[in-house]
């Protein structure tokens, strides 16, 4: 299997897609909960899997384009069939997954095998019907948007409108209508006109959950922006702008790198976004631009490693971070296939691990510890034994239950609360 | 964010500072004493545009349509060459040629995820 990039539940939860390296996506359904076996609690099956993105070649630049699918977003359901953004770096694409259990039969030109009938031997007419047929789910391109962006598109986010979404790149940001595949509005654009004089990019974008104004992006100096669409057509002067200020003290060669901001997620209530940097978790209040609320170290113990991580490429690492549906809890991946969680009212937090070696199915996960030096308990994990390759940068929470996908590389994992 | 070779005095005269008045030396400054010991040209501000246009372009593989079409045309020539010895007659480790894409997989299989 190939490694996960991207993991996404739907907005009902009924439905996981995780999108790989080799342009795949895979979505999985939680299975109806039964009366026969209440201990299950409605697992998660494969629906459906569809290659989404192929490589392709931009002749004109000499480059490969990867087929590696970046973002899933999923659109809220309005019909019988679901609809889903996948996107690589250059390409969007809406997918159609539809279920098709009904086939017509009795045709009069052709056979059931689809041999055309010879029509000389025809001699009477029958009306086709619609017969049942075991489940097939088909999965359908339905728009491509293609050839809007220069550079590598990190996120697409869905407007509550439901009618326009957009693709964020490293210098500009795109709205697209649904329907319309061949423009797309330029709401973002920070190219400097001399490329030597650029000092920033943009890392990711997302849009209000209710406001279908309002976005916020952020960049890799760790600020955020947040831009109304009704001020201007082109969106470069932000609204507001959350920075939180440096510690002159701790400045250090890294002190960019590691502030780089590498997901930035609104709260379900749309007060609050949350911001992720190399070490920590951020929680800022939208009517507070001048420092976040909250802050919590995800890994505090690498800064004294940041030296191997610079060399190693893994301080560029760009992990993900959730809400639960309630907004109580955040969550994020770490290295060592470790997650971590953080309760936002107990202020407590936990680090748990995703790996078949330590934990069985259905088994409750056992709280993992780093020690940072001196003594190590048997049951800790020193700094130096992290594995820096089994990194978590994927995971998602179902919304309105506590059931969460965490990637590790080319697993998925799907954590359930305990069952009474 | 400003300073570029004002860093490594600043360092330095920092240790010296805590050394003398017992201070701990904040990890993140030890860490970049390390790495600039062992790149001592990295002196060059971390934001700067180099720096950046390097992650503009991370990962992007060049391709090179004229070698690209000569191994097609040299596969159209020879039957498939298996893998192995015979790959060594593709030019450049990084031309892809349409045996080295990966292969779509059928829809229908199962995902190995589900396992």
């Amino acid at each position: 299997a190939d490694i996960i990039s991207t993991v996404e539940f739907n907005h009902t939860g009924e439905l996981l897609a995780t999108g790989d390296k080799g342009g795949r996506v895979v979505i999985f359904q939680r299975e109806q909960e039964s009366k026969n076996q209440p201990h299950r609690r409605g697992e998660y099956n494969v629906y459906s899997t569809f290659q989404s993105h192929e490589p392709e070649f931009d002749y004109l630049k000499s480059l490969e384009i990867e087929e590696k699918i970046n973002k899933i977003r999923w659109l809220p359901q309005q019909n019988a069939a679901y609809f889903l953004l996948s996107t690589n770096d250059k390409t969007v694409k809406l997918w159609k997954v539809s279920e098709r259990d009904k086939r017509p039969e009795g045709y009069n030109l052709k056979d059931e095998d689809g041999r055309l009938r010879d029509p000389s031997m025809i001699t009477m007419l029958r009306v086709p019907v619609l017969r049942p047929m075991d489940l097939m789910v088909e999965a359908t391109p339905r728009r491509v948007f293609a050839n809007a962006h220069t550079y590598h598109i990190n996120s697409i986010s869905v407007n509550s409108d439901y009618e326009t979404y957009m693709s964020a790149d490293d210098l500009r940001i795109n709205l697209w209508n649904f329907e319309i595949t061949n423009q797309s509005f330029n709401i973002v654009d920070i190219k400097p006109a001399n490329m030597e004089e650029l000092t920033e990019v943009i890392t990711a974008a997302e849009f209000h959950p209710h406001e279908c104004n309002t976005f916020v992006y952020s960049s890799s100096k760790g600020t955020i922006r947040l831009c109304d669409m009704r001020t201007a057509a082109l969106c470069d002067r932000h609204a507001k702008f959350f920075e939180e200020p440096e510690d002159p003290s701790n400045r250090s060669f890294f002190s960019e790198i590691i502030s780089s901001i590498s997901d930035v997620k609104f709260s379900h209530s749309g007060r609050y976004i949350m911001t992720r940097d190399y070490l920590t978790v951020k929680v800022w209040d939208l009517n507070m631009e001048n420092r976040p609320i909250e802050t919590y170290q995800v890994h505090d113990y690498l800064r004294s490693k940041l030296c191997s991580l610079y060399e190693n490429d893994c301080i560029f690492d760009k992990f993900e971070c959730v809400w639960n549906g309630s907004d109580s809890v955040i969550m994020t991946g770490s290295y060592n296939n470790f997650f971590r969680m953080f309760d936002r009212n107990t202020k407590r937090d936990v680090t748990l691990e995703a790996s078949r070696e330590n934990s069985k199915p259905r088994a409750i996960l056992k709280p993992r510890k780093v020690c940072v030096g001196g003594k190590r308990r048997k049951d800790e994990i020193s700094v130096d034994s992290l594995d820096f390759s089994k990194k978590i940068l994927h995971t998602a929470w179902h919304p309105s239950e506590n059931i969460i996908a965490v990637a590790a590389t080319n697993n998925l994992y799907i954590f359930q609360d305990k069952v009474n | 964010p400003l300073g570029t070779g004002a860093f490594t005095e600043e360092t330095g005269q920092e240790k010296q500072d805590a050394q003398e008045k017992g201070r701990a030396v904040p990890p993140e400054r030890a860490e970049e004493a390390k790495l600039k010991a062992k790149y001592p040209n990295l002196g060059q501000k971390p934001g700067g545009s180099d720096f950046l246009m390097k992650r503009l372009q991370k990962g992007q593989k060049y391709f090179d349509s004229g070698d690209y079409n000569m191994a097609k045309a040299k596969m159209k020539n020879k039957q498939l060459p298996s893998a192995g010895p015979d790959k060594n007659l593709v030019t450049g480790d990084h031309i892809p040629t349409p045996q080295d894409l990966p292969q779509r997989k059928s829809s229908l299989v199962t995902s190995k995820l589900a396992g």
